[in-house]
């Protein structure tokens, strides 16, 4: 699915979306297109304004301003039931009073499809959620687990253009989270149909998403595939919300010339100007620590963990505090040289 | 401290003040001076005492019905979230049951009766006057009056309890608001509607108060033959034997009701 994916082809369009409740702002102008058959989410902390967003779209919230397109027409103000959006709501909302196939059917009932096609699209889809031969067990004596696929299910029966996940993974515990996660990227790959997925957990989002929205109060930081906005993050906050950073205050002397740390470095950034105020991201994985005297610069061993991988060490300068990884541990109190290359040195303009 | 020692209490008053006095009942409905017999329950069956047995349940039927039409809407609305006096709404309902049954009644009695308050307006006026009591109609009218707030707030609390992402799920699965309601809140809320019956029907059903003062005796129902038999006629065997076979009617709509929802935590007064 991935070869014919048209550049310009927006299954949902979002201009100017902005909502309020009372004086307090919750999304600020936001403007989105999210392509078919992408898997996109949208990460940010709690409170960021993520979930409204999602569910302006899901239409469970009207936006105060802007516009809603789906194939380029206006739904912001049609009801959820006449949208061909389904969403798996966080805590699942499964009927309890229904058995796991009547959960399932119940959008296909309301339709009012044949009885034996709606039996059969029961089947596929507790095939395509691995949980064949469940059609009659209660909602309740389902683990966590599967309720969630269970949920899935019942929306992904409906066939709907996009499917809308808030959050899915939050309730369940992390080695079942990481199942679930492959899981439901095979299955977007497998229904071939867009996903909208909230989450507050970076590396799910780096593992699941095609395209990565982050946000935070109520506007959207950066939109770009994983690998962009881990390594060219545009802002401190996206830098310090996408893994672990360090973020400090610099100048750009000129095309490939920063200063940070008090000290020159080459980069390969290039069109910001000169002597213009910015930050350097440096991700902790990209120090290399050598003797010394070798370095370019030079710190104390203040704290080291045992990661498993890796160490995570804080390096002491006069003037911050690094974080770093390495495979190779250096005693507490050992005086170190670091060093950074140019590749490794991400400029952000700053606000 | 073995924790069940603190109902002791309580068992020990349930055995003095329920069982006894039931045990009582039993012996009284089938000896009539020592003898065992079958008396008492045999005179139930004349046509007077089956009658009056009829009409009771068929009253209480009828303002059950009236109870469950009148508290489903409203505990809806109390449940709406545009709604800002829902405590105010809620403490009305409530404040009466803080009042004695027995009072409140007479107050409807001296408002309601041919010569009462509201007549005596309605003359002053020079309006015909209204016969409001003394029938089936007056009868029906305390039992809702009275019994409604034991229909409500089951209701309430069942349809408070719904999950709202339920509802929501419902609509995003393409159901429109009937079909929500339809397919999901009132499933879900049959918990708080089945209480909300046990809790109607069954005074509605053995009532005598209310037929008294509100009936003027013009209507007979079980719980009033039950009284007499006890407070007039002194016939304590045949009193002993209806309470029985009452007894057995309520336990029987008991089963049955409990089978169609389920008396748990979900459908609880409060």
């Amino acid at each position: 699915m991935a070869e014919n994916k048209l550049e310009n082809d927006y299954i949902i369009d979002l201009k100017n979306i902005s909502k309020s409740f009372g004086d307090t702002i919750i999304l600020d102008k936001i403007n989105m297109y999210i392509r078919r058959n992408e898997f996109l989410t949208l990460l940010g902390p709690s409170g960021c304004g993520k979930t409204t967003l999602l569910r302006i779209i899901g239409g469970f919230e009207e936006a105060s301003n802007g516009k809603v397109l789906f194939e380029g027409e206006n739904i912001g103000k049609l009801p959820p039931y006449k949208r061909k959006i389904n969403t798996v709501f966080q805590k699942y909302a499964l009927f309890p009073h229904m058995t796991v196939g009547e959960n399932i059917a119940f959008g296909l009932n309301i339709k009012k499809l044949d009885k034996k096609i709606i039996k059969e699209k029961v089947q596929e889809m507790l095939e395509l959620v691995g949980l064949k031969g469940f059609e009659n067990r209660k909602i309740d004596s389902l683990s966590g687990g599967q309720q969630q696929r269970i949920a899935i299910a019942r929306a992904l029966v409906n066939e709907p253009e996009v499917l809308l996940l808030d959050e899915p993974l939050g309730a369940l515990d992390l080695k079942l989270r990481k199942g679930m996660q492959t899981e439901l990227k095979r299955i977007q790959q497998k229904v071939g149909i867009t996903f909208i997925y909230v989450t507050h957990d970076q590396e799910e989002a780096l593992t699941m998403s095609d395209t990565i929205a982050i946000m935070n109060a109520g506007k959207v930081q950066q939109i770009g595939t994983p690998v962009d906005i881990y390594n060219e993050p545009k802002n401190a906050f996206v830098a310090d919300f996408i893994g672990e950073s360090n973020i400090l205050h610099g100048t750009m002397i000129d095309d490939y010339r920063v200063n940070f740390h008090s000290t020159e470095f080459k980069c390969v950034d290039a069109g910001f100007g000169t002597n213009v105020p910015i930050d350097v991201v440096v991700r902790p994985e990209d120090i290399r620590i050598i003797e010394a005297e070798k370095g370019m610069i030079k710190g104390v061993v203040e704290s080291v963990t045992f990661k498993g991988v890796h160490y995570e060490m804080v390096v002491t300068t006069d003037e911050y505090k690094w974080l770093v990884h390495s495979t190779v541990m250096s005693p507490v109190g050992e005086t170190v040289g670091m060093v950074i290359t140019p590749e490794d040195i991400h400029i952000m303009r700053r606000r | 401290m073995n924790k069940k020692s603190l109902a002791y209490p309580y068992v020990i008053w349930a055995g003095i003040f329920i069982i006894v006095p039931l045990l009582l009942i039993v012996y009284f409905s089938f000896f009539v001076d020592g003898q065992f017999t079958f008396q008492n329950y045999t005179k139930f069956m004349e046509d007077y005492y089956i009658k009056a047995m009829g009409k009771s349940i068929s009253l209480a039927f009828i303002s059950t019905t009236i109870c469950l039409l009148l508290a489903y809407p409203l505990a809806m609305v109390l449940n709406g979230k545009d709604i800002s006096n829902r405590g105010v709404i809620l403490l009305l309902i409530i404040l009466p049951m803080w009042m004695n049954s027995l009072l409140r009644t007479y107050a409807w009695a001296n408002l309601l009766e041919n010569n009462g308050v509201i007549n005596n307006v309605l003359a002053a006026l020079n309006l015909p006057t209204v016969k409001f009591l003394y029938g089936d109609g007056g009868v029906i009218f305390g039992m809702v009056y009275n019994f409604f707030p034991f229909m409500v707030l089951p209701i309430y609390n069942a349809l408070a309890k719904i999950d709202k992402g339920l509802i929501e799920a419902a609509y995003d699965l393409g159901a429109n608001d009937i079909t929500t309601f339809r397919k999901v809140i009132l499933p879900l809320s049959m918990p708080g509607v089945v209480t909300g019956i046990i809790m109607v029907f069954m005074p509605a059903l053995t009532t005598f108060l209310i037929t008294r003062l509100l009936g003027g005796g013009k209507v007979m129902l079980i719980g009033n033959i039950i009284e007499e038999q006890f407070t007039r006629t002194g016939d304590l065997g045949f009193g002993s034997a209806v309470s029985m076979i009452l007894m057995i009617i309520v336990l029987i709509t008991l089963a049955f009701m409990s089978r169609k929802g389920t008396l748990d935590e979900e459908g609880g007064l409060f």
